[in-house]
């Protein structure tokens, strides 16, 4: 069955100030969804809400076609900009401590680190990568756990042209697989058939 | 290995490598241990007398000072909404969290008391029963510093808050944990009847500590 992520007049208040009210979007498996806007217009927000991580002040959210065991979150990869690596760890043990709590097959690491040409730092503590290579560790995480929703905050930024051909790659593969993408962005995915969600139009008054 | 299995792994890992915070709680109970005596002077019999207090108490605050890091850290680095994604029950997660936390921190401590013990004249029933009720009281200490910890993070309020929101509920662990250490030595209470309590705290402690913390974190992420 075909996987539909179908939101319906989801609103969101943080700190008593509306950042989105009657956001209604659908989503089938195979399609990404570019959020766009100003800054402040609650890009993050709806990602952190479809994660779970923020409640949403009124609406709902479905998704038909996955697990109706799991939850959404629980069917989602998050990738923010706090991007969840320990410093003091190394690259191969950051990825693999998300891979083992994931419960993940461990045998995809080395071919996830390998995607974004991380392969010959996997011993490096995560302290000494640069801005750009975590991001593309975050990226191997995508990889490397199997999820259908992906929920992408800025995937591209801090990453050179290589890294985002290769993130673009990453994307075409998980979209051609029947997977589900939204992403918060500024800039083009360089995607074909992306739609496009517009964010801060909905309520001129907010202050 | 499972996620639970994979948390504690690399919580112990952190905490161990170069910046955690698993030496500075021993060192801290050393002091507080050695700087007691100098304190009261050279009064052998007293410091026999009140040695088991002194024991306590030191691996009280020692067992706090590492505590307010303990979800702080994942929250500022993203770990803790991945941790609140996840499949594993976050009530197991925080658990296995605190298990990591007790034996990088609170089990040298129990190690250290003999050593320690030493120091204050203690004879060797009266370091065995410190060093037992230590080693069945700590794990009460990490558990109900774990409804601090999430407190602390959901506040936004690190430091200071943490030992001024638990201390006070650690007290019931202190009483009991002392008492029992002074039915060995000098009675005239037996034993069993403070350890037992001491069990019961902290079998207690393990059941609402870690469904506090996560029914906290649920709340306060937003």
């Amino acid at each position: 069955m075909r996987l539909r992520l179908t939101a319906s007049g989801l609103a969101v208040v943080r700190g008593f100030r509306e950042v989105f009210s009657e956001l209604s979007f659908e989503l089938a498996g195979g399609e990404l969804l570019a959020l766009t806007g100003p800054n402040g217009a609650g890009k993050s927000s709806l990602l952190r809400l479809i994660a779970g991580l923020v409640r949403p002040s009124a609406g709902a959210l479905a998704l038909e076609g996955g697990d109706p065991e799991l939850s959404i979150p629980e069917q989602a990869h998050y990738l923010a900009h706090q991007d969840a690596f320990k410093p003091a760890l190394t690259v191969e043990e950051n990825l693999r401590f998300w891979v083992r709590f994931a419960g993940a097959d461990e045998a995809a690491l080395g071919e996830a680190l390998a995607a974004v040409g991380l392969g010959s730092l996997a011993d490096l503590p995560a302290a000494f990568l640069s801005a750009g290579q975590r991001r593309r560790l975050s990226v191997a995480r995508l990889r490397a756990v199997a999820r259908p929703l992906w929920l992408l905050d800025e995937p591209t930024s801090a990453l050179d042209a290589a890294a985002q051909d290769r993130l673009a790659a990453i994307m075409a593969d998980h979209l051609a697989a029947g997977g589900l993408i939204i992403a918060a962005t500024h800039g083009p995915l360089g995607l074909a058939g992306t739609r496009e969600l517009r964010l801060g139009q909905a309520s001129p008054e907010t202050a | 290995m499972g996620p639970l299995g994979a948390l504690l792994l690399r919580d112990m890992r952190l905490s161990l490598r170069v910046g955690g915070g698993a030496l500075m709680g021993v060192l801290f109970f050393l002091i507080v241990v050695t700087m007691i005596p100098f304190a009261l002077g050279p009064d052998l019999a007293l410091l026999q007398r009140i040695g088991p207090a002194i024991l306590w108490l030191g691996a009280l605050l020692a067992s706090l000072l590492a505590l307010d890091r303990l979800f702080a850290a994942d929250h500022e680095d993203g770990s803790l909404d991945l941790i609140l994604m996840g499949r594993t029950p976050l009530e197991l997660a925080v658990l296995a969290k605190a298990l990591a936390h007790w034996i990088t921190t609170g089990l040298p401590l129990v190690v250290a008391t003999p050593v320690l013990g030493l120091f204050l004249n203690l004879d060797l029933t009266a370091v065995g029963a410190v060093a037992l009720t230590l080693a069945v009281g700590t794990p009460a200490l990490t558990l109900i510093g774990l409804i601090g910890a999430a407190l602390a993070v959901v506040l936004r309020r690190g430091g200071l808050l943490l030992p001024v929101l638990v201390l006070p509920l650690t007290i019931p662990v202190l009483i009991f944990g002392v008492s029992a250490s002074n039915a060995a030595i000098v009675g005239p209470v037996p034993f069993g009847t403070p350890f037992l309590v001491l069990c019961a705290l902290t079998l207690m402690s393990l059941v609402v500590g870690p469904l506090a913390a996560a029914a906290a974190l649920r709340q306060g992420l937003d």
